[in-house]
């Protein structure tokens, strides 16, 4: 089972590689939201601090849900899901393999690239490990979501507007403990608290995700 | 004297699908033992591949079952034939075969050969024509194990030399005991072909 992992995640990987524009948009989108922001708002230090986490949050937020539309699309469309799913591998490994691909091309960058566009918004230096380690654990968490919304649609021509319906919700928890961590942070606050429910989340997930997706791709592939 | 009866590899009884409320087909019975092939006919729309893909276990089955009673492996080749553009032909079979019995790099430039294919080995599969890419899916035919094959539509975009090419392969895997249940709009030009035509027996269940 490990090897099937491994094949569909290096097979993926191989994909993002030749079609890179699909790993770039994700952070393009992210890092143009943060950088726009300013020029919107106020360029002023002290509003722009205050409100820094939320946009970083809230940015990476929407930066995962454009990029949820194309985890099971292409697959799909050409036939490979149907051979995937036809294996003696369960479906839920299938699952975790796509989502780890989804974090390491949409998440991850964006987890990197935090602590510069967070400096960017003032963002008091002594926060910014809370927001690096708080995106960490958050950003998991909504691939893990999103793959059950991405599943349930796979089949829908167009899909993308429902899957933020379907999603939005259950992202709304990460956001708020994401900056409230931040914002306990900047007050020089404990944010144990704000990360073990983070981290609660993420096993939560990790725990009902695979096997909501694998479910919901079963029978997305029955109707097709 | 059982020995001497070839293995039944799968068995559908009564077996009926409904689509979008209309019966494609109803109280379907279907035997495939090992050495045979079978043809499944029909019009456009009688429920060719609804039949194959209930088979596989890609769509629900509304009544009657399906049994495998050697409980052996099954390769499906869809009209889809899942084989990924921006990847070359040989990475395409690499990821495929992995998902069953994982081929090396020998053995899928020999399937490859054997489907034509020599020299396309590392071109991207956008780069190859509709029957190119047809050729890369069919072979998984010289790369995998499973004795029963079902193959929707591999005689689709071929050739005349590839479609006589891959009629010897099905008569190759029939004399090695294997089974194959396909659907095509052409005649196959094999020995001991059993047709099941699904309009007339849908006529005759009707009647």
């Amino acid at each position: 089972m490990l090897g099937f992992m491994y094949s569909v995640i290096r097979r993926d990987l191989l994909l993002v590689m030749r079609h890179p524009a699909e790993m770039v948009n994700p952070l393009v989108f992210f890092v143009l939201v943060i950088a726009l922001f300013p020029m919107g708002v106020s360029p002023e230090a002290s509003l722009l601090s205050q409100t820094a986490a939320g946009v970083v949050w809230v940015a990476a937020l929407l930066a995962t849900l454009l990029s949820l539309d194309i985890l099971f699309k292409a697959d799909y469309a050409d036939g490979s899901l149907e051979q995937l799913l036809l294996t003696s591998h369960p479906a839920w490994a299938l699952v975790i393999a796509k989502v780890i691909v989804h974090w390491l091309v949409s998440g991850l960058p964006l987890v990197i690239m935090s602590p510069l566009v967070a400096t960017m918004l003032f963002l008091p230096a002594d926060a910014i490990p809370t927001l690096l380690l708080g995106l960490l654990i958050g950003t998991p968490t909504l691939s893990l979501f999103g793959a059950v919304g991405a599943a349930l649609v796979t089949g829908v021509k167009s899909g993308g507007m429902l899957i933020s319906l379907l999603v939005l919700p259950l992202y709304i928890p990460v956001l708020l403990f994401g900056t409230g961590a931040v914002a306990a942070a900047v007050l020089g606050m404990p944010v144990g608290g704000y990360m073990a429910y983070l981290g609660a989340m993420l096993v939560f997930a990790l725990m009902v995700t695979p096997w909501a997706a694998a479910t919901a791709l079963k029978v997305g592939q029955m109707q097709g | 004297m059982p020995s001497t009866m070839p293995d039944i590899l799968l068995q559908a009884l009564d077996l009926a699908c409904e689509r979008d409320e209309r019966m494609l087909f109803k109280g379907l019975n279907l035997t495939v033992k090992a050495g045979e092939i079978w043809h499944i006919k029909g019009p456009n729309g009688a429920g060719k591949t609804s039949l194959l893909r209930q088979i596989a276990g890609l769509l629900p089955i509304f009544q009657g079952n399906v049994s495998f009673p050697l409980d052996q492996s099954i390769l499906y080749i869809g009209h889809k034939s899942a084989i990924k553009d921006q990847l070359s032909a040989n990475e395409n079979l690499a990821w495929l075969t992995a998902l069953g019995v994982p081929s090396d790099e020998n053995q899928r430039y020999r399937a490859l050969e054997k489907v034509g294919l020599r020299g396309y080995e590392e071109t991207m599969s956008a780069q190859l024509s509709a029957g190119q890419r047809r050729r890369v899916a069919l072979a998984r035919l010289h790369l995998n194990a499973a004795p029963l094959w079902l193959l929707d539509e591999p005689l689709t975009a071929m050739d005349k030399q590839g479609i006589a090419d891959e009629q010897a392969w099905f008569a190759d895997h029939l004399k090695q005991g294997g089974a194959i249940v396909l659907t095509s709009h052409q005649d196959l030009d094999i020995p001991g072909v059993q047709i099941l035509d699904l309009h007339a027996a849908m006529e005759t269940a009707s009647c």
